[in-house]
Parts: C-alpha cells; sequence; structure tokens
C-alpha cells in the first residue's frame, strides 16, 4: 500500500500540471489552480457551497446505500441457490448491458422530478454492477469452505452468516468503491437539470454564465466529494476485512 | 463405530453416470484407526465425503453409531481466512449455540494442547502450514468427536513437520479415544497411522487389498522392518493397480 506522502505527492504533481497546462494555453476556459482553490475555499469560508457539497453527498450515499441494499443480498442468494440462479440469471443477462441512464425520463415520470428519481436513477445503475459482482464472488467460493462448515452441522443461515457473506465482503466492497465513481458521475447528469442545488447544478450553471472559475470550483467539490465517500469506502474495507490487510 | 456396506457412488453428467466407488464394504470399530489410501483420482475423497454425510451414496449404507460425532479436516485444512486461529477453533461450539463463558475455557484448552495460546488472536494466512493443520485439528476435536475424518491432512507439509504432525495424530487416537479415518496417498503415513489400511484401485473406485496392520500406533513401529515390509507390500500393489490402468 503507497503511503499517504505519495498521495500528497502526486495531487501536487497535478496542480503543477494544471498550472503549466494553464500557462501553456492562456485560456479563460482554463483558470490556473489557485484562483480555483482560493474560490472554492472562499466559498467554503463563507458556507456558500457547503450546502450543496452535503445535498449532493446525501443523494449519492443514499443512492449508493440503496443500490448494494438491494442488489448484496440478491446477489448472495443468487450466487448460492442454483435454482434462482437458473431462474433470475437470465433476466440479469438481458438487463446488465442496456445503458441504464436511458430510463431518465421513465424514472422522473414514476418518481418525480425532486430527490426521489436522483437517489433512483443512482441505485439503479449501481445496483446491476454490484448484483453481477457479488453473485459472481459467492459463486467461486471454495466448496471446501462451505463443506468445512457443514460438517460442523451448519444451518443455511449459519452458512451465510459464518462463510458466503466474510468470504464475498472484500470483492463486495471493491463493487462498491468502484461503483462510487460511477455514482459522481451519474450525480452530475441527475443535477443538471430539474434542481437548484447540489454540485452538479453549479457546474451547469457556472457554464452557462461562462463563470469558468466557479465552474471549476465546482468540479473541484464533485472530485472531492468522489475522493472522500472513495477513502470512506476504503477506510470500511480495512475495519471489515482485516484478514485481507495482514503483513 | 462405522459399517461401511455395498457402498457405490457415482456422478451424473449430460445424462450419463460416472461411476467413481463401487461395493465398497468394511467396519472400523472403537478405538481402531483407518488408513484409506489409493492412486489419485481413485475416489478416497469422495468415499470420505460420504463418511462424512457431505455425499449420499448411489446404492449401499454408511452406518456410524448414534448419537456419534464426527470431526473433519478436509484438503488445505478449511480453516477460514477471515477468522482468528481462537474464532476458527470455536467455530464447532458456535454452530451448536454453546454460551460463550462455557466455550472459552474448551477452546482455550484444545489452543493450548496444540501449542497455539501465542497466535490465537492471528488469522490462517499469518501461520505456518504445520500450525495452520494444528489449528485445523483443534478445529475438529473441540467438539469432542467420536470420529475423526482427515482428508489428506498433511500433503502440503514438509517432511519433519509432517513426521511430527502424525505423532500428534497418534497422540490424539490413542488419549481422546477418537476413530481416526485418514484417506492419504502416503504409503509411510498409511502404515503408520491405520490399524486397518484399506488399499482402493481406480476408475471405478474398488477396494484391492485390505492390510491388517496391528503394529500401528506402537512405540519404535516406524523403524521396524516391519513397518518396511509393509510399505513395500502396499507399494507393490498400489504400483499393480496403476500399471493396470
Amino acid at each position: 500500500m503507497f503511503a499517504k506522502r505519495d498521495i500528497l505527492l502526486a495531487a501536487i504533481l497535478l496542480l503543477c500540471e494544471w498550472e503549466i497546462a494553464a500557462l501553456l494555453l492562456h485560456s479563460m476556459a482554463l483558470p490556473q489552480p489557485w484562483e480555483v482553490l482560493a474560490d472554492f475555499g472562499g466559498k467554503l469560508l463563507t458556507g456558500k457551497i457547503v450546502d450543496d457539497i452535503i445535498i449532493s453527498g446525501l443523494r449519492a450515499l443514499a443512492g449508493v446505500a440503496l443500490g448494494a441494499a438491494t442488489a448484496i443480498p440478491l446477489g448472495l442468494l443468487i450466487g448460492n441457490e442454483p435454482l434462482l440462479q437458473r431462474r433470475i440469471s437470465p433476466f440479469i443477462y438481458l438487463l446488465y448491458p442496456i445503458p441504464h441512464v436511458v430510463l431518465l425520463p421513465l424514472v422522473i415520470i414514476l418518481f418525480g422530478i425532486g430527490n426521489l428519481s436522483k437517489i433512483v436513477m443512482i441505485a439503479l445503475i449501481i445496483f446491476f454492477q454490484i448484483l453481477v459482482t457479488t453473485r459472481d464472488a459467492a459463486k467461486d467460493i471454495h466448496q471446501n469452505y462451505l463443506y468445512s462448515l457443514q460438517t460442523l452441522g451448519a444451518t443455511k443461515w449459519q452458512l451465510y452468516c459464518h462463510v458466503i457473506v466474510p468470504a464475498t465482503l472484500p470483492k463486495i466492497l471493491t463493487a462498491m468503491r468502484i461503483s462510487i465513481g460511477t455514482a459522481v458521475a451519474i450525480l452530475f447528469f441527475v443535477e443538471s437539470f430539474a434542481t437548484t442545488k447540489g454540485l452538479g447544478y453549479i457546474i451547469m450553471d457556472s457554464w452557462g454564465r461562462a463563470n469558468y472559475v466557479a465552474l471549476y470550483s465546482g468540479i473541484t467539490g464533485m472530485a472531492l466529494l468522489g475522493f472522500t465517500l472513495y477513502l470512506l469506502l476504503d477506510r470500511m474495507e480495512r475495519y471489515l476485512c482485516p484478514w485481507n490487510h495482514i503483513e | 463405530m462405522i459399517k461401511v456396506e455395498d457402498l457405490s457412488f457415482c456422478y451424473s453428467q449430460k445424462g450419463q453416470q460416472h461411476w467413481v466407488l463401487k461395493d465398497i464394504s468394511f467396519a472400523v470399530k472403537t478405538k481402531e484407526s483407518c488408513a484409506i489410501i489409493g492412486p489419485s483420482g481413485c475416489g478416497k475423497s469422495s468415499l470420505l465425503f460420504l463418511l462424512a454425510g457431505l455425499l449420499q451414496p448411489v446404492q449401499g449404507k454408511v452406518q456410524i453409531a448414534e448419537k456419534s460425532r464426527c470431526g473433519t479436516i478436509l484438503q488445505n485444512f478449511g480453516l477460514f481466512p477471515w477468522k482468528t486461529v481462537y474464532e476458527n477453533v470455536a467455530l464447532g461450539l458456535v454452530l451448536q449455540k454453546v454460551n460463550k463463558r462455557e466455550a472459552k475455557p474448551q477452546v482455550e484448552q484444545i489452543i493450548e494442547e496444540m501449542g497455539l495460546s501465542a497466535f490465537a488472536q492471528y488469522y490462517p494466512g499469518q501461520l505456518s502450514g504445520g500450525m495452520q493443520q494444528r489449528v485445523a485439528l483443534a478445529r475438529a476435536l473441540v467438539i469432542r468427536p467420536d470420529i475423526l475424518l482427515m482428508d489428506e491432512p498433511l500433503s502440503s507439509l514438509d517432511a519433519l513437520t509432517r513426521e511430527r504432525l502424525q505423532n500428534l495424530i497418534l497422540n490424539v487416537w490413542q488419549e481422546k479415544e477418537v476413530i481416526p479415518v485418514v484417506v492419504t496417498h502416503s504409503i509411510e503415513e498409511a502404515v503408520f497411522l491405520g490399524l486397518q489400511i484399506i488399499v482402493l484401485g481406480s476408475a471405478p473406485g474398488r477396494i484391492i487389498e485390505r492390510v491388517d496392520n496391528k503394529e500401528a500406533g506402537q512405540v519404535g513401529y516406524r523403524q521396524s522392518s516391519l513397518f518396511f515390509q509393509r510399505c513395500n507390500m502396499l507399494r507393490s500393489a498400489l504400483t499393480e493397480e496403476c500399471n493396470v490402468c
């Protein structure tokens, strides 16, 4: 695992590259990083952007939580119960490759233009990513683990508690970390209309007003939000799966 | 006591039956031990799974004395990487819903007997192969089994560790009065541990030889000429079987 110092160095390097690109291009569309950071810091201190970060963060978290809460149990069941696997896998095979983002109009009709449709949209898209990974992880559990527990007289419920859930947990959390990137991308998409709150709205609004520094502030907020959620899941994985990090 | 009568087992694949075991019969009495040996793919592990109740026979039956408890050690020990040594060992009692306060001294005692007290909070991934094997043995023994089923329990260990653990299994057999049934591909291990040695032939697995090895477990047996004679006898039987294959 890399050290915090390496992450800091990578961040400084990225800022340097941004600065060089801004100086070379000398375009309004690419302001210098210190201008953006000053604007973003100012808005944070005055609280102008805090509400939007919180709202966007809650929408993303609620979407991921809803998607995971439905996909994980279903994936575990499909991966372990042959009958369910035979019955449900064909539906996943047909539905997974559909670009679910095109269902947005339908989701808005069904759930309205408020927060619920935004959360459902995020949940819908990450649902399939987590479902497929969880199902495959559950199918891949070494039979000896299940046999070991069965010889000790385990019930079905005990098999899930002591083997199936812990054996699949690292892969589920990896799928969730990957889905965070998708969730933030969808967040931008769903916040770009029918709302006056959220980082997606700030980006689109600033773009419309050709205020590129504010636009980059919104992008910075979105990037920080994605990074924070990723970090949160990373910490969660370290806490829940300590055996994966033994020296 | 274990009694196996006319046991047969097959897998069905694309409508065709593949016989793994055919007409297996043997019995192991209380205080006896049994080693099952044979070439790869002869159905040794399937036989053990049938004894453990993990597979159901197509014909024949497995009879195990009423209220007998079975401890099982599967290939590569079957330890759970996500549980510590203590949690792995305690699992049998947890599943039997023994309360934590009651289970703790039993678990600690068996961990101590296996010389693992200092490693109770380690994960299996932090232990050597020999230590993992001792954890698997502790986990199987904590439920105080009457029968201990072991599927190639020492196959992945180096020679010295293997010998040390063979002695440990011998002690468990003699001191705890369990019936050890060891599936192995090591001739020396079978002769060292099995009062009764069952030699399986392959395609389908069937008994080709039974050896009454009543000296197993006696002091100095491993160094005796009789030990080497028995090993050579088994080697000839297995070589002949492999040549026929």
